[in-house]
């Protein structure tokens, strides 16, 4: 499989993804626009709470090409950020008080300057670091091997992808071979102390739905997931993210494919959740491309919507300007406000 | 009038059979949603059983709605398979059982 952009798919181009929100179902008023729906709930304009998240995305080259990836990374996606870029989102989030270093991708850590923007990072003073990691990388190279050493060094909070606990359903959404060597990059972040009890090493895993379907309860699937790893592979972990797949980039492909959009944004819709819209992610985070470009989310990133302030490159950062902003929205936003929500910490209300 | 019976949309206006008959209709939902709380079963296994019986009733907005929900719950195609088995086996077999009253009563009056 490649990426939609290598294979010239028109829905490569996030204007192609925007017009489809655009029309049908949403545009005959058979679904309301997120708009609207968020309006009926006193909600819109969506504004930012305090900033405390700079979730950077360091390049769109993966590993792995994933069927629902809303990144459309792959190995075949050259977009990496530069050290000049990295330093300048060092000094803007030290000059925004921005606490949390969120590191994203693509595969984060395949940019060849990932540890020295870690090791910069931590010069300044962040300490709280996450990393999204696709585990698959650990493994996938000798020069990755020694990763979750570097992790621990500096206490990364590692967020990990594992679609379910079994090969079947991992594989077939993450490509053959997926499974096993997830399972054995988790191994080894086990054996440095990543989520074993009292090592303070926090070791999360990410659970997305193989399909058009939303996430079931994440407290009952984290049981599951816990007592399947721990019996069958003696793993351990901390906590599971439930998270749901946004309609856009290669999942949007699948479900226009399939023939389950209009099924699944009506499922959606259906569920939406006025308690989630308070705490979904664009309220206290703000992206950045690898090109150092600032968006709500790293979905908006993704559909080039780019934050709705006069300056939206690094070079303008304008943290007033950006805490008075109102979040751009479009119908993708509706799976970030599905039943329990969803956000890069998986659900968000109760 | 609808030219089919069923409309998949029905299902999500399952809920509005209340406005008929208020008081039944909510005793209904919560009586229904108390049966598929964790309980001695978890609500994993109440769910499979739901897509069994889905099928021996034949009910397609239930098979709907349990597939659904199986997948939601992480069940695997396999364990849905072998439910839908275990119903047709009992359907089949209460089928079956009956010959026993067949073959006795065909006993019983032949000469």
């Amino acid at each position: 499989m490649k990426s939609l952009a290598k294979r010239k798919n028109s829905l490569a181009n996030p204007k192609n993804q925007i017009a489809l929100f655009n029309s049908g179902v949403f545009a005959n008023g058979e679904l309301p626009i997120f708009k609207q729906k968020v309006s009926e709930s006193n909600q819109y304009p969506l504004k930012p709470n305090k900033l405390e998240i700079f979730q950077v995305n360091l390049g769109y080259m993966c590993n792995q090409v994933c069927a629902h990836c809303h990144v459309d990374a792959g190995p075949d996606r050259k977009e990496i950020m530069t050290t000049e870029t990295m330093q300048l989102c060092l000094n803007k989030l030290k000059e925004s008080g921005a606490t949390t270093l969120d590191l994203t991708g693509g595969a984060p850590e395949m940019n060849p300057n990932f540890r020295w923007f870690v090791e910069e990072a931590s010069k300044i003073g962040v300490k709280d670091f996450i990393v999204r990691s696709n585990l698959t990388i650990l493994r996938a190279n000798k020069k990755y091997y020694d990763l979750p050493e570097f992790f621990k060094k500096h206490n990364i909070h590692v967020v990990s992808s594992l679609p379910f606990y079994k090969k079947g359903k991992t594989d077939k959404q993450r490509g053959d071979g997926v499974f096993d060597a997830s399972i054995e990059a988790l191994k080894e972040l086990n054996k440095v102390g990543y989520g074993i009890t009292g090592t303070g090493l926090k070791l999360d895993l990410v659970f997305n739905p193989s399909g058009a379907f939303l996430p079931g309860n994440q407290s009952e699937l984290e049981q599951e997931f816990k007592k399947a790893l721990k019996e069958d592979f003696n793993i351990s972990f901390n906590h599971l993210f439930a998270i749901t797949n946004l309609p856009i980039s290669r999942f949007l492909e699948f479900l226009v494919a399939s023939e389950n959009y209009e099924d699944y944004m009506d499922e959606l819709v259906d569920a939406y959740n006025p308690e989630a819209v308070k705490n979904v992610m664009c309220k206290n985070t703000i992206s950045i491309d690898w090109n150092g470009n600032l968006y709500d989310c790293d979905f908006n990133q993704q559909l080039n919507l780019k934050v709705a302030t006069q300056g939206t490159h690094l070079s303008e950062f304008d943290l007033d300007a950006l805490q008075k902003r109102d979040i751009v929205v479009s119908q993708h936003c509706y799976g970030c406000t599905a039943g329990a929500g969803s956000s890069c910490q998986g659900t968000i209300s109760d | 009038m609808q030219k089919t019976y069923y409309d998949p949309k029905d299902l999500k206006d399952f809920g509005k059979i209340s406005e008929w008959d208020q008081e039944l209709g909510e005793k209904f939902f919560e009586y229904y949603g108390k049966v598929f709380e964790e309980g001695a079963l978890t609500a994993r296994e109440k769910s499979l059983i739901a897509l069994a019986v889905s099928h021996t009733v034949q009910c397609a907005y239930c098979i709907d709605a349990y597939t659904s929900d199986g997948l939601k719950r992480g069940l695997e195609r396999e364990e849905m398979m072998e439910a839908v088995h275990v119903a047709a086996a009992i359907k089949s077999g209460a089928t079956l059982v009956h010959g026993v009253q067949m073959m006795k009563k065909y006993d019983k009056l032949s000469m």
